[in-house]
Parts: C-alpha cells; structure tokens; sequence
C-alpha cells in the first residue's frame, strides 16, 4: 500500500467505519442510558427546572466563582486551554470546515492558519501540563485509571499529527495527513465507549443537576 | 555495426559550441541538485560518453508523454540530450517501420547488452494479452523481454509510473505499472501526465555522468525533482495560510487568484516540480492557469477522491455509513435499554422492605 | 426474621441507578475538582476522600449491569463484578467522610451531582448492613421511640411546660385547622427549647394559628440520612399524616438542615404523592411575614460583627439562602459573609448524619478546621446559623479547637427583636 493508497483508506472506508462506530455507539449508549428513566418530581418545585438545567448547561462553560477558582486554577486554565484550542483548532481550521460543510452541509468563516498553528502549540503544551499533572498530584495519580491515559492519547494525537503534517516534519505530508485522518477516526471510534463520551453527555449531566437545583430555587 | 559517436562529437558535428555546452552541464547539475565541484566531471562525462542507446516502448499510452518531450522549445537541454541519446527503437519517432522497426530493436538489444537504457510510457494490459500488441507480441511479453538485457528502466509518465489512467478504477485491462512486473532491475518513475520534460533529460545525463541513477524517493521518483510538493512552492500558497479560498471558478476569490483548496486542489498531497519550472518554456502551470492540481504524478491520481472535491474532504459514502449505523445503533440500543429497563424494574419488583430489623447483618 | 444482606444491597444500588447517574459516571474525566471542593479531602489532603471516589461501588454497578461493554467485561473475566469487602471498605467514604453537603456538585464542570449519587449509594451500603451502628442506632430509636435520639412526647411536653412558664405564651397541641403545624428537631427538644419560645413569641407577634402535634413532632429524618427509603417514608408519613388530620396549610421544618431536606423535597417523593399542604422551612416563613410587614421589630439592632453560617440543606441544597440575609439585614449592622457562603459555603462537618457516627468523629473534628479558619478569616464576634445539628457540630468544634465565639439560631434572634405587644 503506498501513501496515496493509505490516504484514500482514511479518507474513505476508514472513514466511514468510524463515522459508523461513532454513531452507532453514539446512539446505542444514549439510548441505554435513557431507557433507566429518571424518578418523578411530587415535591411542590419552586420553577419547573427547564430554565435552570439549560442555563447550567451553559453556565459550566464559564470560569467558576473565585473562591472555587484559586483552589483549582491549574486544572481549569490547562483544561480551558486545551479544550479551546482543540475545538478552535478543529472548528476553525479551514481544512476542517470543508470536512464539516461535507458532511452537515453548513460553513463558516476560519481563521487564519498561523493563528490555528499557535492556537494548536498551546493546546498540545496545555495537553502535556495536564498529563504531568496528571502524573504529580496525588489525587489525579490516585484516580487515574488505563482510561485516563488512553483519553489523553486519543485526544492529543489528533491535535499532534495535525501539528506534523502542517509543518511537514518527519513523514511526507500525504502520510501524516493520513496519519492525522487516522489518529481522528481512532478517536472517534472509541469515543463513545469511554469516558471521551463526555463530549456529549456533559449536557444531559449538567441539565439534570441544573434542573433539579433550579426545582429547589438554586442555581447551580 | 559502427562505433557510436561520443557525446561530444555528436553535438559539435550539429554546431553547438563548447560554451553552450558547459552552460547546459551546469544547468543540468543545478537541477539535479549536484554540487558545482562536480561540473567538469559532468561535462567530461557527456564529452566522452558514446552516446547511450535508448530503447523506447511505447505500451497503454496516449503519447502525450512523447508530445511533451518532443514540443519543447528548441534548442533546450531537452533537446539537447535526445540529439545526444541514440533512440534507436521508438514507435513515435523511428523512421523504419514494420520488421525493420523490429530488427533494429533486435540488434539495438545484442549491440548494447547489459547496457541500454530502457523507457517505457504506457500501462501493460494483464486482463488479456490482446488488448495491446506490438508485431505481435504482447505489452508483457515485449517489456521482459527487452527489460532482461537493458541497464535500467526509466518509467515515464504515470501510466508506465503507477498504471495512470488505465488503471483506473474499475481497470478494465487488468493495467499494471512497470515496477509491478521488473524487480530485478533498477528503475527510475519519472510521473506526471505528462512529465516535465526535463526531468527525463536530466535523469539519463546523471546516468550518463556517473553511471548511476540518481537518488530516489520512496516511489522511486527522482528526489531532486520530487522532493517537495506544490502547495509548498506554490504562489498562491499565502492565501492558504490566510485562509483566503476561492469557492468557485469564477468568483471573486478566483480572478483575485486565491487558493484553490476548496475547489480541490491536490497540492499539498502531489509531489512534482510544476510550481518550480513550470510549463510552455515557463510560461505557467495549472495552478497558474486558475485550475488545481489533479495532483497526476502520484499514484491513482484518478480514482484519489474526485478532482473538485477538497483534500479533507472524506470520499463518498459517509451518509449511507451513517444511516446504516443509526440504524444498527438504535437497534442495539433499544434492545440494550430495553434490557436495561427490565432488569430495573425486576429489582424493583424485588425490593424486600427496609425495615429497621433489616439493617444489620444477623 | 430478615436482614441484610449484600444481595439487597446490590438490588438497592440496581434500582436506584437512573438517566442522570448514567450520565454522570459517563462524563466524569477523573478532572479532580471535587476533591478540591470537598472540606474531607482539603483539611486532611488524603486524595481517598475524593468525592468521585466514594462513589466507585456504585460506578461498577451501572457498568457492569446497565452498558453493554461492561456486561461484556464480566462476562470476558475482564472485569471483576462488586464485593461485598468492597461495599464494607467504602463504609469510611459514602458515611464517615461525606455530609452531603454537595459542594462537590457544585463544582463538577461536566455537571455531576455526586450527592445525588452518594445518597443513592447509601440505599445500597444502608440494605447491604454496611450502614455505620450510630445511624443504625439513631434510625432504630426514631421508628421505634419516635425520635433519633429517644425522645417521647413527655420530654417535649416537659419542654412546652418550660417555655410556657417561661414566657408566658400558650403552645398550642393538636389545634385542629390551625394555619402552621410547627414541627421540632430532637436536638432543637433536648438543646435548645429556646426555638420553641422563639416560635412562640412570633407567631403571636404576626398573629397565625399555629399548633404542635403530639403525633408528629419530630422532623428529623435518619431514613434519609442512614440511605433506607421504606424507613424514611415511615418516618414522613407520620408528618403528612398528622399535617392532614389537623387539616393544615403549612408544616414548618425547624431549624435543621436535613429535616428539611427529608419533608420539603424528598418526602413527596418518598410518599410517591403530592403534598395537600405546603412545607416551609421557618426562615422562609419569616421572610414572608417580613414582606408582608408583619415583623415589627424594636428598633434596637445587633451590633456585633456577626456572620452566618448557611446550613448545607437549607442552602444549596434547599434553596433558602436569600431568606436569612433579609432577616438579618432587619436586625443587624454588622453582619458580614463568610468569602464562601450561601451555595458556596462550607460544612460544619458533621451533617448527612456524620455527627451520629461515633467512629467518624475525629475526622470530623479535624476537618472542623475549614469552618474554624473561615470565622477566624472574618474575625466575627458571634456566628448565627439555622441549624441545630450545625449549630451543636460547631461548638463542639470550638471546644476542640479552644475557640470562643457565641453561637444562636437566627429565629431565635428575630423573636428577640420583636416588639412586645
């Protein structure tokens, strides 16, 4: 198999194996995740809790409150950093929103690629703090499972190979391209199968914290 | 048979002046990327040399290759080299003809054994023998045969190269490449549909020189001509970096001269030297012209995801994958949940009351 | 007879995992937030007190019953499914070291709601005998006796004849159709019968009909707090029962945080019905009676620097947080915050039950600490809070770390700057 042999594999069949995987265990692990049902609300709410599950889900995008802030601040400025930069990297890249107008049929303006380039150098650095974190802090040391690690992988090779193939080190740019294209549909595959799974039901755990907080009159 | 002229001999006997020929050898040593010290070996090289016979085999082709060759702008290095090389067997260009042609292939093989150049543009029909003949003989029968006493193989054009054109998909020929049916001799891709005539040249004056083929790729390609892709040496390539694209033919982006990414340019994956020496006497080349690259010197540059699709686009397919899996995933998962669901309510159908007798062990 | 077995455990936790718990366990990324947002891990640095952590026996459950990998996992060898060693190793974490008190869930920026979750555990830890012997304990006395600490009507009966001498008001007992059943905590009957004046005093001063019921005083739930369902739904029932017999319009929780919990949030869910009644906790019916211009007070207002402390419950947990600082805006010059408080705050240590187990209280004395150095911060010379059991966690906290500082219920505060009519 030559490079452009390779190429045509990720961008085809390998591709839509993924996108396959990706949705099936996408679908399958939310529908058995639903069908538990939740337990009905008798107690007499102080709001229906829709307002407030929605607003959690968008209020945990932002920086928490000082006190919360200064007791962690390492964890969410790296995770910030790598979570922006890999979203910018992957939505703003004009590459990408080809990719993406390909398959939802949407576009939208990019940035230019020296900004995505520094955008990703901090990303992939954030990535590398979080790991050594990882490693140092007694706490993540004592949580970290083979999962964690593997997360991490999955989510930093993407953001890696697409730093090589741009800047063309070490492999021909249509086999790091390849590589890239690769390293995404590993992701993708086993995204739902893990805790990289989090991508999606962040908003199904926000909402129902948020709405049941919201139903006592708290906002969470 | 007589002795052949050297290479020297053979151009000074047209006029050509020994300036013009030391301007040719420096020339040619740039682009091969030879260090200057090396110039005089090269042009004593070429001086000394009898001019190498070539064997030229035209199989699945279209002779564009030949047309590139041939309608290069006199008087050029390429030209210069093919006065220089004793053609003594090519379809296109031989005067004889019929067993003639044939008998002087058959003596260019004894005189020369062992040390010919063979070329070879087109793809060799495997799915029957008789989808291409010469006197009779098939493409296959013809390439071994000739390759068995030949120095090495020079593959021009990406028919010859990689199978080009008639191996694409669904290959109705059964087409090969050179290297898929020579492995025992040394072989030099020069792809492109066509080739930059230069590179041929190039490729049989470093033979020529040093009696080696020059240093190659990974698919076999000259390094020094394919060693760096287009979207790097190409003009347009600042508005890649500020994300300025044309979205069509003929919108603004594209009479502004804008990349040409999203219209499917194969730049940045095709190695080859148009954005360096362009093409029509450096004139201009296809990115120039406001087309992207097919990306023709790489191989199944045919069937590499459509022409007008962009690069990071996936190839066709994806929606059907998708609704196959949506439908296999809500399959499992409602089977899944389904379970799910039974298993909670039997615990809940088993529940035993807790009563403050039950919470502790007896 | 029956008893607990790790089989009814299991089946506990099995029914008790729901939508929310899947989603939960499906987002967590091991981020270790939680641990800086818990008063067990950041006063005793032991990452084993990571909220998420206590919550291992659970994840395993979900997994390996309720996602197709994970039965795949068992079923391969892959994985090994839950042990009742397990079960009796977390002990120290789903009871001893956390109080519910829900700071994690706060904090969590996948949005989990880990309380919710250990809450669930305790069903399973509570059927599986795993429950600690103080909670046992307590819940056996408060089905049995009627109260957690063993209290019968006579002691509160005695505690009325106090007050009445006292005060000189009439506590009115099983009034049919009175507007407010006032309910007590045990801790509030043996401690601090002061709230009951308090109640008393204020309830005349705005004017209601309010009663006491001899079948249903005591408003602590340990159900709630030891993690059983069925005891927990008794013990509410005894409430709603009384509440509709004498037909009234709103049951007051008392001063406590989880009390509160139990009758406003989870006793209609433990009933499986919707309340005829309201449930109020009392500041919310003090504000009230402050918004309606009820409360007419002396003018005469604190002016110690004081500051309050927001029971977990009653607070984030409950939704009563703005209720206190408008009362306490009507009485006070100086109150100050704690830099933590309202949802934020931290806990006293000795909620969700934790101030019943005996084994756990060193640990609680030790993270008190948080508390302590909080109030030091602030330099306050009096702290008020709405909590009996917070309120008794804290002096003795005090008295463990030789801190002076006065410490008094905010509706006792009000009544005594009521005017006297």
């Amino acid at each position: 198999m030559n490079y452009t042999e390779f190429l045509l594999w990720v961008r085809g069949p390998a591709f839509h194996f993924a996108t396959a995987i990706l949705v099936l265990g996408l679908t399958l692990r939310f529908l058995e995740m639903l069908f538990l049902g939740s337990p009905r609300q008798y107690a007499a709410v102080r709001s229906n809790g829709i307002a407030g599950g929605i607003r959690t889900v968008i209020s945990r995008f932002a920086p928490p409150e000082p006190g919360v802030f200064q007791r962690s601040w390492f964890i969410i400025v790296a995770g910030y950093l790598f979570h922006l930069g890999f979203f910018i990297s992957f939505f703003l890249f004009a590459p990408h929103i080809i990719l993406l107008k390909s398959l939802l049929g949407v576009s939208w303006p990019g940035l230019p690629a020296p900004v995505i380039n520094i955008i990703t150098i901090i990303s992939l650095f954030a990535m590398i703090t979080l790991l050594i974190n990882r490693w140092y802090y007694p706490v993540l040391r004592f949580l970290s499972d083979f999962e964690d690690y593997l997360s991490w992988t999955l989510a930093f090779l993407p953001l890696f190979t697409g730093y090589l193939a741009f800047h063309h080190i070490w492999l021909p740019y249509p086999l790091m391209l390849a590589l890239h294209i690769l390293s995404v549909e590993i992701l993708m595959i086993v995204l739902p199968f893990t805790k990289l799974i989090h991508t999606f039901t962040f908003i199904i755990a926000r909402w129902t914290n948020g709405a049941r907080a919201a139903q006592k009159g708290v906002q969470v | 048979m007589t002795k052949q002229p050297t290479i020297g001999e053979s151009l000074r006997s047209q006029g050509i002046s020994r300036r013009e020929f030391m301007k040719f050898c420096t020339t040619a040593a740039s682009l091969m990327a030879i260090s200057p010290a090396l110039i005089p070996q090269l042009a004593k090289a070429l001086e000394n040399t009898p001019r190498q016979s070539v064997i030229w085999l035209s199989f699945q082709e279209c002779t564009g290759c030949t047309e590139s060759l041939t309608r290069s702008h006199a008087p050029n290095l390429e030209s210069l080299i093919f006065n220089t090389i004793s053609l003594d067997y090519h379809h296109t260009l031989q005067a004889a003809s019929g067993e003639a042609a044939e008998l002087a292939r058959a003596e260019a093989m004894k005189a020369n054994n062992g040390k010919y150049l063979l070329v070879v543009d087109g793809s060799i029909p495997l799915a029957n023998p008789g989808y291409s003949t010469i006197a009779g003989m098939s493409n296959k029968d013809i390439l071994l045969e000739v390759a068995q006493g030949a120095k090495a193989v020079i593959a021009v054009g990406t028919c010859a190269a990689f199978g080009g054109l008639p191996k694409a998909a669904p290959n109705p020929t059964g087409a090969v490449a050179v290297q898929d049916l020579i492995t025992d001799k040394p072989i030099v891709n020069v792809p492109g549909c066509p080739p930059i005539p230069i590179v041929i040249s190039s490729v049989i004056a470093h033979y020529v020189t040093f009696g080696v083929l020059p240093q190659l790729d990974g698919l076999k390609r000259p390094l020094s001509f394919f060693g760096q892709n287009i979207h790097d040496r190409c003009y347009r390539r600042p508005f890649y970096e500020r994300g300025w694209f044309a979205e069509s033919f003929d919108d603004e982006g594209a009479k502004q001269g804008w990349c040409l990414y999203k219209l499917g340019c194969k730049g940045p994956v095709t190695y080859n030297a148009c954005a360096i020496f362009k093409w029509n006497d450096a004139v201009s080349f296809p990115i120039e012209a406001g087309h992207g690259c097919l990306g023709c010197s790489e191989p199944d540059f045919w069937d590499a995801g459509g022409f007008y699709q962009a690069l990071s686009v996936p190839l066709t397919g994806t929606a059907t994958a998708v609704s196959y899996a949506m439908v296999g995933g809500a399959a499992l998962g409602v089977v899944g949940g389904l379970l799910n669901r039974q298993k909670k309510s039997e615990a809940k159908q088993h529940h035993e009351v807790v009563s403050i007798a039950d919470l502790k062990r007896t | 007879m029956s008893a607990a077995t790790f089989a009814r455990g299991y089946q506990a936790l099995k029914e008790n995992i729901d939508i929310s718990i899947a989603a939960y366990f499906q987002s967590c990324v091991h981020c270790g937030m939680c641990a800086d947002a818990c008063l067990f891990y950041t006063e005793t640095n032991d990452p084993k007190y990571t909220p998420i952590h206590k919550l291992a026996p659970l994840r395993k459950v979900w997994e390996q019953e309720y996602t197709l990998l994970g039965r795949l996992k068992v079923w391969l060898g892959l994985a090994q499914p839950l042990k009742d060693e397990e079960l009796a190793e977390w002990k120290e974490y789903i009871y001893d070291s956390c109080t519910l008190c829900g700071r994690c869930s706060m904090v969590c920026p996948v949005g989990n709601d880990l309380v919710y979750m250990i809450r669930k555990a305790r069903e399973g830890m509570a059927a599986a005998g795993h429950a600690p012997a103080g909670l046992i304990g307590a819940t056996t006395r408060a089905i049995q006796i009627g109260s957690p600490m063993g209290l019968k009507w006579l002691a509160l009966q005695t505690q009325i004849k106090h007050v009445e001498n006292d005060t000189g008001l009439t506590i009115p007992i099983d009034q049919v159709g009175a507007e407010f059943l006032v309910l007590m905590s045990a801790m509030e009957i043996i401690n601090f019968p002061e709230y009951l004046a308090a109640v008393a005093k204020i309830m005349k001063h705005v004017g209601k009909t309010w009663t006491i019921s001899t079948e249903a005083f005591e408003a602590t739930n340990s159900g709630i707090q030891i993690g059983a369902s069925d005891i927990a739904k008794e013990l509410v029932s005894r409430i709603v029962k009384a509440a509709e017999k004498l037909q009234v319009k709103t049951v007051i929780s008392p001063e406590c945080g989880h009390a509160y919990m139990a009758i406003r949030w989870e006793g209609p869910n433990l009933m499986g019905r919707y309340f005829k009644f309201q449930v109020k906790h009392i500041l919310e019916v003090l504000d009230e009676f402050r918004d309606q211009g009820k409360l007419k007070t002396d003018g005469i207002f604190e002016t110690a620097r004081l500051t309050y402390h927001d029971p977990c419950q009653i607070a984030r947990r409950g939704g009563v947080i703005e209720q206190p600082r408008n009362l306490l805006k009507l009485i006070a010059r100086n109150f100050v915050e704690m830099a933590d408080h309202g949802k934020m705050n931290w806990c006293c240590g000795g909620g969700g039950g934790v101030s019943a187990i005996d084994e756990a209280h060193e640990l609680r004395t030790k993270v008190f600490n948080r508390k302590k150095n909080q109030l030091q911060e602030l330099k306050v010379e009096k702290l008020v809070t709405a909590c009996a059991n917070c309120r008794i966690i804290i002096e003795e906290g005090f008295e463990a770390y030789q801190m002076e500082l006065p410490i008094i219920g905010l509706t006792e505060m009000v009544a005594e700057h009521l005017v006297e009519k």
